[in-house]
């Protein structure tokens, strides 16, 4: 079967194997496409107080060129664009492996929207239910990682790599270790560990998998020294492996003098199973959006938080909230690194992931890892039986699994991008990989527990269907999307500074004028 | 009992799935966890409300503990912004289809990018200038960056830092630029804007923003500009989008960078929630280049006058290379980014135009009102939302205000406090607060 545009033609009865589905495709235009001078889309309060004239120097000369628009059209376009969109509550978003895309439960968005008028520099006796709020979710994560102390100021999960690696390197700083200048990492760990560690001045070693896809414990070796600050590492890592060597990297680490920093971005299945302080690491974080349900928002806003242990404690951003006995209050720790975000971080995502641990407790936290490790295998099970799919390394998974087309690919010529955006005209989300490919034509899934068996057959069905359709028909599934909003792109523009266009205004220059 | 946000929990289900792989139960896939690993009790948290109402009548109960700035009159700003936040701003920024999506293909997402894509063009038409990031986490990050690009470029390690920026964003920039960048603070003057007293060819940049966190609006960038130029260093300009109506955008002196907070354009206060960063350049690659966040760009399909978008120049970004990417990128701000687009089209020229002349009229009607039994600092000067005041203590000022229901500003110092200005503060809310402050002292 050949899904291609004529849907009149498919069979309504039997239902056909695989979902019917379009992208919706509005041919909607540019914004600036649908601007008519003189509208407005909203109108604002008059002055009713002498106007004020401002000199040439800080006057705009020219009105903005922004679209001239009534409400109902701006508001016509963008449902029109969010209708072009998929999201988790519209589509069985596994594909997105490493990013543990969940249900965000509707009610969580309500408290966050209670919060939409407070400031975040309110005396603290008007703002005691959100100091208690973060005072317990500080505690909650403490105890689901172990660690002594959090914060919940990072605006993410790499804004909080960032506040580790600054936590990391002002301690060794304070103990005279400044010398300390690598930092360890591997290469299945997310590519912030070591971006955040480059900008943050360290030279930055990455170790590759051995032949077990274990990250090489004798390279490790090779790399601890006098000039180690730090291990920075995802555990289970972005393959879905978990390393039961950890502690021993821990202790490598550690008699090196180094501290060891845990990624926990992968945390969801592990949550109540094992804990980071109890591997021995010093630092780690969690993204809120990840593991504790946030919506992910097209990419943020995010929030972070990191755990340390009562030693790293003295460095944490500030403010941190105190508690004694009554009251609510904000202190700054003694040796503090400072901000890392303006005020107290993101506050609505804090309220979220508040209410969904309420929501779920030590056994809910307990059911939401075992299920998503349960579907996890069970997913693998059904990828492993289409022809061409592979799942380098036959070890156990945890959450996700970085599966290869590479068999698949030698046979037909036809790339794992390319059988995402063949598996998006069916009204799923599938991603790649991070670069670099060290899995060739690699793709990652990651089922979490939001997802039912019937979601997990339809989404195996359907890759099961385009790989078959690549045996079959290789040009056409090159040929995809034939079900979405847009056709085939030519990325090649992008890359090209003479021809590429990030804003409009680039765009009628290069390419209208 | 399964529980509402997991399916699969349900026992029946479980154990056909684990028929179906050939487990006999989920331990069998923890086995890699040693056993000196495992938790052996179960976490010690509170017991959980499974029932919706149950977390409603919690979440309630302690989010009806506090007082907000509609139940009091606030004058607080300092970075974070009580701007009208329109409905329609609400509507799609709450839309389930861009609220639980993350990372689509330019395909399945195509509704992302093009939103995206039109909030960094409109900022550009605010801006003018043709580069605009999709959003990094807020205005402090942002500067950061900005500040690290104009060194990357230069091949220069000493900024020159205006004084005039908060305290907390200070903090922030000395953390984000050690180890390897000078930080040299430039005084401010007795008018309340920047004063340079010496630049020389070993400096990347000179960073002000304007308004400044007195409110103050910097009158010399065309010279300060020139200055940096001169030297072979950059302009780094951090300026709220939302002046731009009225003040004159950064690009139109010369400002080689302009970055900033968009948590003005259409963002809830949020209790500090509301933050989004905007690093904004011409389309000179050499800068480009530098950028590390993601750039959207318009790019063609196979179909002739449809509109495609991607990522610009992917190569910089850490997503691509690691450590030898730009900084890094990660998940941000990007809803915001949506937001703000939907903020500026409804406000269009004239809108924003409108919303910049009732700020300025309204910030100074209220430094006027003040000024009779206060001393109003930089009276002299443009201001433009926030002022500020010297008062013989800031707390006691602040706290007899905060009894008769006013959030009256934030202390910068024992006897400084600033106050916040915007559209929602009606000429009657300013006279109240003129009032109190009177009765106050």
């Amino acid at each position: 079967m050949n899904t291609t545009e004529s849907f009149g033609e498919l069979p309504v009865t039997p239902k056909p194997p695989l979902r019917r589905f379009h992208q919706a495709r509005w041919d909607e235009p540019i914004i600036f496409e649908l601007s008519a001078p003189g509208r407005r889309g909203i109108a604002v309060p008059e002055p009713g107080a002498p106007r004020v004239e401002l000199p040439d120097s800080v006057s705009r000369a020219q009105p903005p060129k922004l679209p001239e628009m009534s409400q109902l059209h701006v508001l016509r376009h963008y449902l029109r664009l969010s209708q072009e969109n998929l999201g988790v509550d519209l589509n069985i978003d596994v594909g997105q492996g490493t990013c543990t895309m969940k249900y965000s439960p509707k009610v969580n968005d309500r408290f966050a929207a209670a919060i939409a008028e407070l400031h975040p520099l309110q005396h603290e006796d008007t703002v005691q239910g959100v100091l208690e709020i973060y005072w317990r979710l500080e505690r909650m994560l403490g105890e689901i990682s172990g660690m002594a102390r959090v914060s919940l100021q990072p605006g993410s999960g790499s804004a909080a790599i960032y506040a580790n690696i600054a936590m990391i390197r002002a301690y060794h700083a304070a103990r005279g270790e400044a010398r300390r200048d690598q930092v360890i990492t591997t290469m299945f760990s997310h590519p912030s560990n070591a971006a955040c560690a480059k900008t943050a001045g360290y030279e930055v070693i990455t170790l590759m998998p051995d032949a077990e896809g274990l990250p090489d414990i004798e390279a490790l070796r090779a790399a601890v020294g006098p000039r180690t600050a730090a291990l920075m590492i995802t555990n289970p890592e972005d393959t879905g492996i978990f390393n039961p060597r950890i502690r021993e990297f821990v202790d490598l680490v550690h008699a090196a003098g180094g501290l060891a920093c845990y990624d926990q971005a992968n945390a969801n299945g592990i949550l109540g199973i094992t804990r980071a302080r109890d591997a021995g690491f010093d630092l780690c974080h969690f993204n809120l959006h990840k593991t504790f349900s946030t919506p992910h928002a097209c990419g943020g806003p995010a929030a972070g938080a990191c755990g340390v242990s009562e030693d790293l404690a003295p460095f944490l951003p500030g403010p941190v909230v105190a508690f004694d006995g009554e009251s609510y209050r904000l202190e700054t720790p003694p040796a503090s690194i400072g901000k890392v975000r303006p005020f107290l971080g993101v506050t609505p995502n804090i309220v979220r992931a508040y209410a969904w641990i309420m929501a779920l407790g030590a056994e809910g936290l307990r059911q939401v890892a075992e299920t998503a490790v349960l579907n996890n295998n069970y997913l693998m099970h059904k990828i492993l039986q289409i022809p061409g799919a592979s799942a380098p390394w036959d070890r156990r998974r945890v959450e996700q699994v970085r599966y290869s087309w590479q068999e698949l690919s030698e046979q037909t010529g036809v790339h794992s991008e390319e059988i995402g955006v063949r598996a998006a005209d069916f009204g799923v989300h599938y991603w790649t990989s991070h670069h670099p490919y060290v899995v060739p034509e690699p793709f990652t899934l990651e089922p979490t527990e939001s997802y039912s068996k019937e979601d997990l057959d339809e989404y195996a069905l359907i890759l099961a269907h385009v790989a078959e359709e690549a045996r079959r028909d290789p040009e056409f599934v090159k040929g995809a999307p034939y079900n979405q909003t847009v056709h085939k792109i030519d990325m090649t523009p992008l890359d090209d500074p003479k021809e590429w266009a990030p804003t409009w205004r680039a765009y009628v220059r290069k390419h209208l004028s | 009992m399964t529980h509402p946000y997991i399916p699969n929990a349900e026992s029946g289900v479980r154990a056909e799935m684990l028929a179906a792989i050939g487990a006999s139960s989920v331990e069998d896939f923890y086995a890699d966890i040693p056993a000196e690993l495992r938790l052996a009790r179960p976490l010690d948290l509170p017991a959980p409300l499974t029932a919706e109402h149950d977390l409603v009548r919690h979440m309630k109960g302690l989010l009806d503990r506090v007082t907000d700035t509609e139940q009091a009159l606030s004058f607080l700003g300092h970075g974070c912004y009580p701007h009208h936040v329109p409905a329609v701003c609400d509507e799609v920024n709450a839309r389930s289809e861009f609220l639980t999506a993350y990372a689509g293909e330019p395909y399945e997402d195509h509704g992302r990018f093009q939103a995206l894509f039109e909030y960094v063009s409109m900022m550009g038409e605010l801006l003018e200038m043709d580069v605009v990031n999709v959003p990094t986490y807020d205005g402090f990050q942002a500067a950061g960056t900005a500040l690290r690009m104009a060194c990357r470029y230069t091949e220069r390690s000493k900024v020159l830092l205006s004084a005039a920026v908060s305290a907390d964003k200070m903090s922030k920039l000395r953390d984000f630029l050690a180890p390897d960048i000078e930080i040299v603070l430039a005084p401010v003057g007795e008018g309340g804007e920047i004063t340079v007293e010496a630049f020389d060819d070993s400096y990347a940049a000179i960073y002000l923003e304007t308004p400044n966190v007195y409110g103050v609006v910097e009158t010399r960038g065309r010279e300060l500009a020139d200055l940096a130029h001169a030297h072979g260093a950059l302009l780094v300009v951090g300026a709220d989008p939302i002046s731009l109506g009225v003040l004159a955008p950064p690009a139109s002196y010369r400002a080689d960078i302009a970055c900033g907070d968009i948590q003005s354009l259409g963002m809830h206060q949020s209790h500090g929630g509301g933050h989004a960063g905007y690093i904004a350049t011409q389309d000179h690659e050499p800068l480009v280049a530098e950028f590390p966040s993601r750039l959207f760009g318009i790019a063609p399909t196979k179909v002739p006058g449809e509109y495609g978008f991607g990522d610009v120049y992917y190569d910089r970004t850490s997503f691509a290379h690691r450590e030898e990417g730009k900084e890094w990128v990660g998940t941000a701000a990007a809803l915001w980014g949506i937001t703000a687009g939907v903020y500026l089209a409804l406000m269009g020229p004239q809108g924003i135009r409108d919303l910049g002349e009732t700020i300025l009229a309204r910030t100074r009607y209220a430094m006027d009102a003040l000024a009779a039994s206060v001393t109003v600092l930089h009276r002299d000067a443009i201001h433009f939302r926030e002022f500020a005041i010297e008062v013989p203590s800031s707390a006691a000022l602040l706290d007899g205000l905060r009894e008769r229901g006013i959030y009256g500003g934030v202390a910068l110092d024992d006897r400084t406090v600033l106050v916040c200005v915007t559209e929602r503060h009606s000429i009657a809310d300013i006279d109240l607060l003129a009032a109190a402050v009177q009765e106050t002292l």
